[in-house]
């Protein structure tokens, strides 16, 4: 892959040198795994649409990503666009003046404040990246083994439990693919998944922000409560299951239901011989308004010191408009477009949880923004307290209450 | 002619080599640590603040609870190294010097094996024998009929450190091993001889002939368990990750300055925490091994044959 790619950047810098005239733009990125799909499908679209740029897709693996581009922007050899990773990352680079103010682009407009809101500064007033994706929470389950028991996916906790009885009663699948090992899938495909229904989405995410409400609130206490009773619906030993263990068991179809984010969608169409569906995160009482956690996940950005700022800003303008989001979002199935009309994606298991956008308003992780600047981080504590919960070795209440005097512990709006 | 010393060039020419490589690699790195630790950074502007990085360490509750626990922890993890390991490792190497043993060889290979394979190799195969989906410790344990007595071992608070510390065990009982093997080996046979005309033989010879023999080895081995215990980290790491889970029940000194240092998820690096940290471990192991140098090797007896 590597000489490949190599000797494709080559051959572009020798185009480059021919024809004079063309202007080749560097992006960077820790996508990695996308590196075919921009070479073969995004770069090729844009360059039919604009043959005087050449643009080159330079990513590097997602655990330097940060350090490298780092180094690289401040000795003055990082690439023209930067893929900018959510909230703090990136605004630490927009403060030190590393990335320019996108916030007078037109095409800002397409995108929702809470699409936006990962790549500007606190106050709303600068945005520095245009919004490229986001990945969104949820359950994908076995529709074979669902038309097997003939269980049908669960709008409401009650109907949930009721399947997930049904599941195990019956033994054949183990009803949820979940373990707390690596204590990550606890937090994020449990109580992030769950959470914003029970903490009305963004009105409670920012009300916890602006310190109105505690994490030892009921609405916060409430899905710690929830994953709580999950513990004797997963696998024996769950306590030492990893996530790719849990990967595994589901697309092996050894289990019936796996708390996802919608990044799995791609690996698992790949690898499951069975159908698969999804349902949204189930709501406490049928009627009550849905919620989903429809996380940003990636934004492209420019950096300040490029010498080819006009071509950087016309890929960044295809980059925030309907065609791009269209191509990109069925290039990518999992990684949602983040703009605010319409996308048609050809995935059936993407289309679906793309479709939750209409029915449940969208929010975000709770512990993302802001609220994981301090130390101890609220987001690494939320993995230990919903292991913890999980695995029985602490009450709800008494994880609530360690992150609230955690978080308490250095944000000033909560003490 | 007056008799002049000669300088002897030569002396600082030998050393030269080994004072400069080692100062480079081992004592300005030790002493920029130190320094690091006296400083804190706000708003990217690096400020001296004297020891109130260590005030914060050990005075606030955050910063001192992780500290034991991880103190505590490692404490552990090295009773068990010393009550299994170093046990372990001198009976097999008794055995192995027995001159009846046959397949000496082959024993002393398999069992030093695991000690030259990666922490990676190691924390991953024993995570995949001991996973309650595919492992095979179920399985066998079911054969014998003892199923009830699988856990998921490593993600249990109260068992998690006691297994990785256990593993870790296997992975370096040859070492303790192959040195009581080489001490035992080093002892004249007059000795043993002398000790047989007086009647002393086979596990009596042991115990009041050998084992004082290879008690300074022994006192060797144990400082050496020490250090590479307090400086651990790999293998949890490999095993449990950064947070070192369940619950924080497996944090080390080792993995507490990994998080503390490079920072971890939305977690960002405070190197001069980290360098703090670092330091607090500098002092225990610098105070194990001065308690061991200066209380117990100078009183232990040493025979010359």
């Amino acid at each position: 892959m590597k000489t490949t790619f190599g000797l494709l950047m080559a051959g572009t810098m020798l185009m480059g040198t021919a024809a004079w005239a063309e202007t080749t733009l560097t992006i960077e990125s820790w996508r990695n795994d996308d590196l075919p799909v921009w070479q073969q499908t995004i770069i090729p679209a844009f360059e039919k649409a604009h043959p005087d740029i050449k643009v080159v897709f330079a990513p590097s693996a997602p655990t330097e990503y940060n350090a490298a581009l780092n180094s690289k922007l401040d000795a003055g050899t990082a690439g023209d666009l930067i893929t900018c990773r959510p909230f703090d990352a990136s605004l630490a680079l927009f403060q030190k003046g590393k990335l320019a103010d996108l916030s007078g682009m037109a095409e800002m407009a397409n995108f929702a404040d809470v699409a936006k809101a990962a790549w500007q500064t606190d106050d709303g007033k600068h945005t520095f990246c245009m919004p490229m994706a986001s990945v969104i929470h949820g359950f994908i389950y076995n529709a074979d083994a669902f038309a097997k028991l003939g269980i049908t996916p669960p709008k409401t906790m009650d109907e949930f439990y009721a399947d997930l009885d049904k599941i195990k009663k019956d033994g054949t699948f183990v009803p949820l693919a979940m373990g707390t090992h690596d204590q990550w899938e606890a937090a994020t495909m449990g109580y992030q998944n769950i959470g914003p229904n029970y903490w009305m989405g963004e009105a409670g995410r920012q009300a916890l922000i602006a310190g109105k409400q505690k994490l030892t609130d009921a609405d916060w206490v409430a899905p710690f409560k929830e994953l709580a009773k999950w513990g004797p619906y997963m696998g024996d030993g769950f306590q030492a299951q990893t996530y790719p263990d849990s990967q595994n068991m589901f697309t092996l179809g050894r289990a019936a239901i796996y708390p996802a984010g919608s990044w799995e969608i791609a690996g698992f169409t790949q690898q499951a011989t069975f159908k698969m569906g999804a349902f949204a995160p189930p709501v406490a009482k049928a009627g009550d308004p849905c919620f989903i956690s429809d996380q940003p996940d990636h934004a492209l950005g420019l950096n300040a010191a490029s010498k080819n700022k006009d071509a950087a800003m016309v890929f960044l303008k295809w980059v925030g408009s309907e065609d791009f989001a269209k191509l990109y979002g069925n290039a990518l199935p999992g990684f949602f477009p983040l703009i605010d009309k319409p996308v048609q994606i050809d995935n059936p298991l993407a289309n679906e949880m793309l479709g939750w956008r209409k029915s449940c308003k969208s929010t975000m992780r709770s512990t993302y923004q802001i609220l994981s600047r301090g130390t101890p981080n609220l987001e690494n504590a939320t993995w230990a307290a919903a292991a913890n919960v999980i695995n029985g070795t602490q009450t709800p209440e008494a994880a609530a209450a360690e992150l609230q005097k955690d978080l308490a512990s250095w944000y000033k709006p909560q003490q | 002619m007056a008799d002049r010393k000669a300088v002897r060039w030569h002396i600082g020419i030998f050393l030269a080599p080994a004072v400069i490589v080692y100062t480079a690699v081992m004592i300005v790195p030790l002493f920029a640590t130190l320094d690091l630790s006296l400083y804190t950074t706000v708003d990217q502007v690096r400020r001296f603040t004297g020891l109130a990085n260590f005030r914060r360490l050990f005075g606030d509750p955050i910063w001192s609870e992780q500290f034991w626990n991880a103190l505590g922890n490692n404490t552990w993890f090295f009773v068990i190294h010393m009550l299994v390991q170093n046990p372990i490792g001198v009976g097999l190497a008794a055995l192995l010097s027995s001159p009846r043993l046959r397949f000496a060889a082959v024993y002393r290979t398999a069992i030093f094996v695991p000690t030259v394979l990666s922490f990676v190799i190691v924390g991953f195969v024993w995570k995949l024998i001991l996973s309650p989906l595919w492992g095979i410790a179920p399985g066998l344990l079911d054969m014998v009929g003892l199923k009830s007595l699988f856990a998921p071992w490593l993600g249990k608070p109260g068992t998690a450190l006691t297994t990785l510390a256990l593993i870790s065990v296997w992975q370096f009982v040859g070492i303790p091993m192959m040195l009581i093997y080489a001490a035992l080996l080093s002892i004249p046979d007059e000795v043993l001889e002398a000790a047989e005309m007086d009647g002393v033989t086979g596990a009596a010879q042991f115990w009041k002939i050998k084992l004082p023999l290879i008690l300074p080895s022994i006192g060797i081995i144990s400082i050496l368990t020490f250090v590479g215990n307090f400086n651990a980290f790999d293998l949890i790491y490999v095993a449990q990750g950064a947070l070192a889970g369940p619950d924080h029940s497996t944090d080390i000194l080792g993995t507490f300055l990994y998080r503390t240092f490079f920072g971890f998820q939305l977690q960002l690096g405070d190197p001069n925490m980290g360098a703090a940290i670092a330091t607090a471990m500098f002092g225990i192991i610098l105070a194990g091994v001065c308690l061991y140098l200066f209380g117990i090797q100078t009183r232990l007896r040493r025979y010359q044959f």
